[in-house]
C-alpha cells in the first residue's frame, strides 16, 4: 500500500490529515497489519473534549488491545460509526474509508510534535526487530 | 467439534445418576424459605445423566489435553514447570487437608507454623524481610503492593505521587494493576538491547512518579543489567521499586531483589515453585517488602506469642485483608513442599538449568529463526516469524502446525515491542532429548514454512478441533445451550 505523502504521522501509528482546522484521524496500514485480525473498536461520542497524546479510544484484535491516541488537542466533532458494526472499511483502506475520528483542532503548533512520511517510514523500518 | 458431544447433549429427560434417599424429616415448603422473586418457575436446564456417562464424558476429554504431564509446554512467561508428586503427596495430608478454616488458632499450630516457615523462605529467596501469602494469584501481589505504595504516598502525604512507571515490555497485568489501585502509568520505552532505556526512565522520573514497576529478567529473557543504577534514580526521587516476580525461576540463589534495591516484589508460586496452574489449579502471588512497608502487609500477620503462633489484625496501617482465610492454603503447603525438597543449592541449580536449557534452544533455532536481541537469554528466549513472513507465515502458523506436532505451543505475540514474536521457555525439569526433539520440530516448520506454507496455514490438522475462527469466536460468542427451548446468538460489545 503506497501511503499518503500528504499527511502527518504519529510513532504510535496514527495519521492525520489537516485541513482547515479540522483534522481527521485514523491509524496507518501498517498498525493495522501488526494488529492482525481486527474485532473491535471502541470510538469515543462526538463533543468529547479531548487533549494531545490522550487516549482517545482503543482496538482490539485477536493478538492485542491497543489505545488509540489524540494527534491534536481540540473537541471531537465527527466520528466514524461505520467501525462500530464493521471493521472491514479499516482493514481495507485505513487512510480513507478507514477514518476515526475528526477534531476541532485547538493548538495547530501541535503539528510540530508529528512526523512526515519519510521519518515514519524509517522508524516502522528500525522498530520489532531490533 | 460434532464428535465430542457436549453434557447437555447426552442428557436425557428424568435420567440421573444418584437417587437421594428421602428426607426422614419434614422439610419446609420452598416458598417458606425464599422470596417468590428468588424461586425459579421453569427447571434449570441443567444436563440429566447417568453417572457412568458423565464420567466417561470427561475421561474421554481429559485424554484430549496437552498438558505438562503428557507433552512439552514451552509456554514463554508462563513457567509451565512440572508439579513433582511430592508435594501432592504432602498437600494430601489430612493435617492440611481436612482443616476447616475456622479453627482457632490454637488449632492450627501445623498450618501456622508451615505458613511462617515457607515466609522465612520467601523472604530469604527474594532478599526482602517480609512477606506475606495472602494473595492468591500475580496480579492480586501486584495489586496488594499497589495499595501499599498508595498507602505510604497517603501516610506521608503525597497524594501527588499518582504516576507507575511501567516498562513497554511489561506484562499487560502491570498497567491494569496501576489502574485499579488508583494510579496512571507512564510508558518507559527499552533501549536496542532490550532493556530499560535509561534516558526514557530520566525523561520520566519526576515529583509525580510513586514507583516503577519492572520484570527482572525482562519479558525478552534480558536481565536488567543496570537494576542499581535504576533503583538508585528511583530511590533519589523518591520513588519506589517494584518487581513483577514471574521470572524469578531465572534467578534463585543466584541474585536477590531486595539487594539490587527492589522495595517490594510478588512471586508466582504456581510458576517459580511448581504449583500446578493454567487450569489444573488456583494461583499464589504472595509479596514482599522492606522494612519500611511492613506496616502496610495485609492483614492479619502470623505472630509469635508464648502461647505459639497467632493471627493478628491489629495493624492500624495495614490495607485489610485482600484474601479470605490465609490465601490459596493448599497451594502453599505445596510451594513449601518443593522449597524443602530441593534445598538452597538445588534451587540455584533449578535457575542455572532453566538459563541453560533456554540458551541451548536459542542457539539450536538461531539460523532459522529470527533472533530480536542477540545476547544471550535467562529462562526464555524470545524468537520472531520475520524469516517466515515474506511467505505469508505468521507466528500463530508456527503456534499451531506446533501442536501437530506434539507440542503446546509456546507464547506468541507476546512481550508486544516485538512483532510476530515467539517466546519460548524450556524450564529446568526438561532432558537433552525432549529439547532436541523440540528443536527439531521447530527446524521441520521453518523447512515446511518455504516448501509448503499451506500446511502450516491449515494446521491443526491432526486435532479433534482444527483451526479455530479467532475474530468470531471474539465477536460472536454463542453464549446458549442446546436443552434452550428458544437458542439465540448473543452478541458482544
Amino acid at each position: 500500500m503506497t501511503r499518503p505523502v500528504d499527511l502527518k504521522y504519529s510513532p504510535s501509528h496514527e495519521w492525520a490529515r489537516i485541513e482547515d482546522g479540522i483534522v481527521t484521524v485514523g491509524i496507518t496500514d501498517h498498525a493495522v497489519e501488526q494488529l492482525g485480525d481486527l474485532v473491535f473498536v471502541d470510538l469515543p461520542e462526538a463533543g468529547t473534549a479531548i487533549g494531545r497524546g490522550d487516549a482517545f479510544g482503543e482496538i482490539e484484535s485477536t493478538k492485542s488491545a491497543s489505545e488509540l491516541f489524540a494527534p491534536f488537542s481540540g473537541e471531537i466533532t465527527e466520528v466514524n460509526s461505520e467501525l462500530a458494526d464493521d471493521l472491514a472499511p479499516l482493514a481495507a483502506d485505513p487512510f480513507g474509508a478507514g477514518w476515526m475520528i475528526k477534531i476541532n483542532i485547538s493548538n495547530p503548533d501541535e503539528v510540530s510534535e508529528l512526523i512526515d512520511l519519510e521519518q515514519y517510514e524509517e522508524l516502522i523500518a528500525r522498530e520489532g526487530d531490533h | 467439534m460434532s464428535e465430542q458431544p457436549t453434557l447437555f447433549e447426552l442428557s436425557r429427560p428424568g435420567r440421573s445418576g444418584t437417587e437421594p434417599p428421602e428426607p426422614d424429616a419434614s422439610l419446609p415448603a420452598l416458598a417458606d424459605c425464599l422470596a417468590e422473586d428468588h424461586l425459579r418457575q421453569e427447571p434449570s436446564g441443567l444436563p440429566e445423566l447417568a453417572e457412568s456417562s458423565t464420567v466417561r464424558h470427561y475421561t474421554r476429554l481429559s485424554g484430549l489435553n496437552m498438558s505438562i504431564d503428557t507433552n512439552f509446554y514451552p509456554l514463554g512467561s508462563c513457567t509451565m514447570k512440572y508439579n513433582p508428586r511430592i508435594n501432592e503427596v504432602v498437600a494430601s495430608n489430612p493435617g492440611f487437608s481436612h482443616v476447616h478454616p475456622l479453627c482457632e488458632d490454637h488449632e492450627l499450630q501445623g498450618y501456622l507454623e508451615l505458613f511462617s516457615r515457607l515466609e522465612k523462605m520467601l523472604a530469604e529467596i527474594s532478599g526482602l524481610p517480609h512477606v506475606s501469602l495472602q494473595p492468591a494469584a500475580g496480579a492480586h501481589g501486584e495489586l496488594a503492593s499497589l495499595m501499599m505504595i498508595k498507602a505510604r504516598c497517603r501516610e506521608r502525604g503525597e497524594l501527588e505521587r499518582d504516576v507507575v512507571l511501567i516498562p513497554d515490555s511489561a506484562h499487560g497485568t502491570n498497567p491494569s494493576s496501576c489502574t485499579i489501585a488508583g494510579f496512571k502509568t507512564r510508558n518507559i520505552n527499552s533501549g536496542e538491547d532490550g532493556t530499560i532505556d535509561l534516558d526514557s526512565l530520566h525523561e520520566a522520573l519526576g515529583p509525580d512518579v510513586a514507583a516503577m514497576m519492572i520484570t527482572n529478567p525482562n519479558t525478552l529473557g534480558i536481565f536488567e543489567s543496570r537494576i542499581d543504577e535504576i533503583s538508585a534514580l528511583l530511590h533519589e526521587a523518591g520513588a519506589l521499586l517494584y518487581m513483577d516476580g514471574a521470572n524469578m525461576n531465572a534467578i534463585l540463589g543466584i541474585t536477590r531483589p531486595g539487594d539490587f534495591g527492589v522495595d517490594v516484589m510478588h512471586f508466582n508460586l504456581h510458576k517459580t515453585m511448581s504449583t500446578p496452574h493454567g487450569g489444573g489449579g488456583p494461583g499464589s502471588g504472595p509479596i514482599a517488602v522492606t522494612d519500611e512497608l511492613e506496616p502496610y502487609l495485609p492483614v492479619p500477620r502470623i505472630v509469635r506469642s508464648e502461647d505459639g503462633l497467632e493471627l493478628c489484625g491489629d495493624r492500624p496501617l495495614s490495607i485489610g485483608k485482600v484474601r479470605s482465610f490465609f490465601g490459596n492454603s493448599g497451594i502453599l503447603v505445596r510451594a513449601y513442599a518443593f522449597i524443602r525438597a530441593h534445598g538452597p543449592e538445588e534451587l540455584r541449580g533449578i535457575s542455572e538449568h532453566a538459563v541453560l536449557n533456554a540458551n541451548y534452544i536459542r542457539h539450536r533455532l538461531e539460523q532459522a529463526y529470527h533472533l530480536p536481541y542477540d545476547t544471550p537469554c535467562m529462562h526464555e528466549v524470545v524468537f520472531t516469524a520475520k524469516k517466515q513472513k515474506a511467505g505469508g507465515i505468521r507466528a500463530l502458523d508456527i503456534a499451531k502446525r506446533l501442536i501437530d506436532l506434539g507440542y503446546h505451543p509456546p507464547t506468541i505475540y507476546f512481550p508486544l515491542v516485538v512483532h510476530e514474536a515467539l517466546m519460548i521457555e524450556p524450564t529446568e525439569t526438561e532432558t537433552p532429548e525432549t529439547l532436541d526433539r523440540f528443536c527439531e520440530a521447530m527446524l521441520q516448520i521453518a523447512r515446511e514454512a518455504e516448501e509448503n506454507p499451506d500446511l502450516l496455514k491449515a494446521a491443526p490438522v491432526t486435532q479433534v478441533v482444527k483451526r479455530l475462527d479467532e475474530v468470531n469466536a471474539v465477536k460472536t460468542p454463542i453464549l446458549t445451550c442446546p436443552c434452550d427451548e428458544q437458542p439465540s446468538e448473543v452478541e458482544a460489545g
